[in-house]
């Protein structure tokens, strides 16, 4: 969730939550409960919400393959034009989209986040599936929810259920973007929302 | 990024990339089943033509029509302009009615920067007079982009109608600031006096440049701004300063033709030279709705007190 995004490179300070091995562990956790779930993960595709999303969703993905030797479709999806915060901020870059070349329609698609906190995100990204096309079901997987939702929208599949106060940050880093792996509660000063 | 788009010499490397990233992810939106996106809802983009137009505009329209803004047109012929209304007073008129951006199109150098004396929107300059045309010269550099991979080091040339060209002048400031270098030709009576200070060179040779170039952009003879005799006839023009199959065939063999258009086929530019591969002229109006798009996106999508 972009709301969360910290400076790249920079370690923060605060409790660390999740190392790299506790956040493998939920992905492969979260990887068998979709096939679970989907009886053998089909039809299913995996959309990664960027920034993070993106390489939690191709990292399910390479568990899903080694787990079930399936090969799951992996795109991504950028929610920024469908933000009902826009306003709020000047213009933001956009992300990338890329859905794979099957397609969604008739699917089940697996969105992927890394922190699941108001619930807006999400239903930006479902409007934005809307007009990609007609998926079967809609399932959500996020690292940490974090609580505080304002919008009747939950998970599917959860890493962590990490309980915050409003005004504290999560920051997730991952290898691909950061350089390394970790989850940390940062005690809120100047809260990013 | 500027609260307006008036001048293509007004943006910075940074705002300029950050515009033709943004259209390049616009452009894959396109090709979905549903290219439309929620953006700009509830906010209202005024078109306000006083020169004929047909490409600018319906591109402009499309591109707002896309992000879901409102979208009011306005042509100086029809409306009060004909009755003898002043810009300020029609400028009022839009303020009132509450538009979030004017895109202008007006035959007077500088009028879309009187405008924002009057609006609190953004003004977005559609072609001034013989002054600028940005978002022309940003979907100029975005085709070029596309088909050749970058923009640093691009060697391109403008040919023709120089002095009265506002996409000249556009794209001399913007490819100098994406690290293109660009070559001007026209015969000398073509060029405007100030060329000296501009950062690009000037050759009177087409065919001599040719061969070095990796993009060549030809130009329209502008037939209604022509009122002195500034060459002998439009045959002896097209013989020395069109682009034909014979003077294609010296450009490198990546090298692209661009057009801004409309063409005077058989005067600038051959028809064969029009319809080859190696013309963008097709794929400019497609990348013109594009970066259209995210030029209303980046001045309006975001906060409005800035």
């Amino acid at each position: 969730m972009p709301d969360d995004v910290p400076e790249t490179g920079r370690r923060p300070a605060g409790k660390q939550v999740l190392g790299p091995e506790e956040i493998r562990r939920a992905l492969t956790r979260i990887g068998h409960e979709i096939l679970e779930r989907t009886e053998g993960a089909a039809d299913v595709v995996l959309l990664g919400i960027p920034t993070r999303g993106v390489p939690l969703a191709r990292r399910l993905a390479r568990r899903l393959t080694e787990t079930e030797g399936v090969s799951i479709p992996v795109g991504s999806l950028d929610i920024t034009l469908y933000r009902d915060d826009l306003r709020l901020r000047p213009a933001r870059t956009l992300g990338h989209t890329e859905v794979p070349p099957a397609g969604i329609d008739g699917r089940i698609v697996v969105l992927v986040d890394d922190v699941l906190f108001s619930g807006r995100t999400v239903r930006a990204a479902l409007d934005a599936l809307g007009d990609l096309g007609r998926p079967r079901a809609v399932q959500l997987a996020v690292l940490v929810d974090r609580g505080h939702r304002e919008l009747p929208i939950r998970p599917d599949y959860v890493g962590k259920n990490l309980p915050t106060a409003t005004r504290e940050e999560v920051r997730v880093r991952l290898t691909e973007v950061d350089g390394e792996d970790s989850v940390t509660l940062v005690a809120g000063g100047q809260a990013a929302r | 990024m500027n609260r307006h788009l008036i001048s293509a010499a007004d943006l910075s490397l940074d705002d300029a990339v950050a515009i033709l990233d943004t259209a390049e992810e616009l452009a894959r939106l396109a090709e979905r089943p549903i290219p439309k996106l929620p953006t700009l809802r509830g906010r209202t983009v005024v078109n306000l033509f006083y020169e004929d137009s047909t490409r600018t505009r319906i591109s402009f329209e499309a591109a707002a029509k896309r992000l879901s803004a409102d979208v009011i047109n306005f042509s100086a012929k029809g409306s009060s302009v004909a009755k003898g209304e002043s810009l300020k007073d029609t400028a009022l008129t839009l303020q009132a009615m509450g538009a979030d951006a004017v895109v202008i199109r007006h035959g007077g150098s500088g009028a879309p920067y009187q405008l924002t004396n009057w609006i609190a929107g953004s003004v977005v300059n559609a072609g001034d007079g013989t002054h600028e045309h940005p978002t022309q010269a940003l979907l100029d550099a975005f085709t070029m982009r596309r088909r050749l991979g970058r923009l640093d080091g691009l060697r391109v040339a403008i040919v023709g109608d120089i002095l009265h060209s506002r996409v000249a002048r556009s794209n001399v400031w913007l490819l100098h600031t994406l690290g293109a270098s660009v070559v001007l030709v026209a015969p000398p009576t073509l060029l405007p006096v100030a060329v000296g200070a501009w950062p690009c060179s000037v050759s009177y040779d087409l065919s001599a440049v040719l061969p070095q170039c990796d993009v060549v952009m030809m130009l329209r003879v502008q037939n209604e701004r022509m009122t002195d005799a500034y060459f002998p006839s439009v045959r002896e023009y097209s013989r020395r300063y069109g682009l034909d199959d014979e003077r294609m065939g010296l450009l490198p063999a990546h090298a692209i033709v661009m057009h801004p258009g409309p063409m005077n086929r058989g005067v600038e530019i051959t028809a064969d030279v029009a319809d080859s591969p190696r013309s963008t002229i097709v794929e400019q109006v497609t990348n013109g709705v594009s970066v259209r798009m995210a030029v209303l996106y980046l001045l309006l999508g975001g906060t409005e007190a800035r």
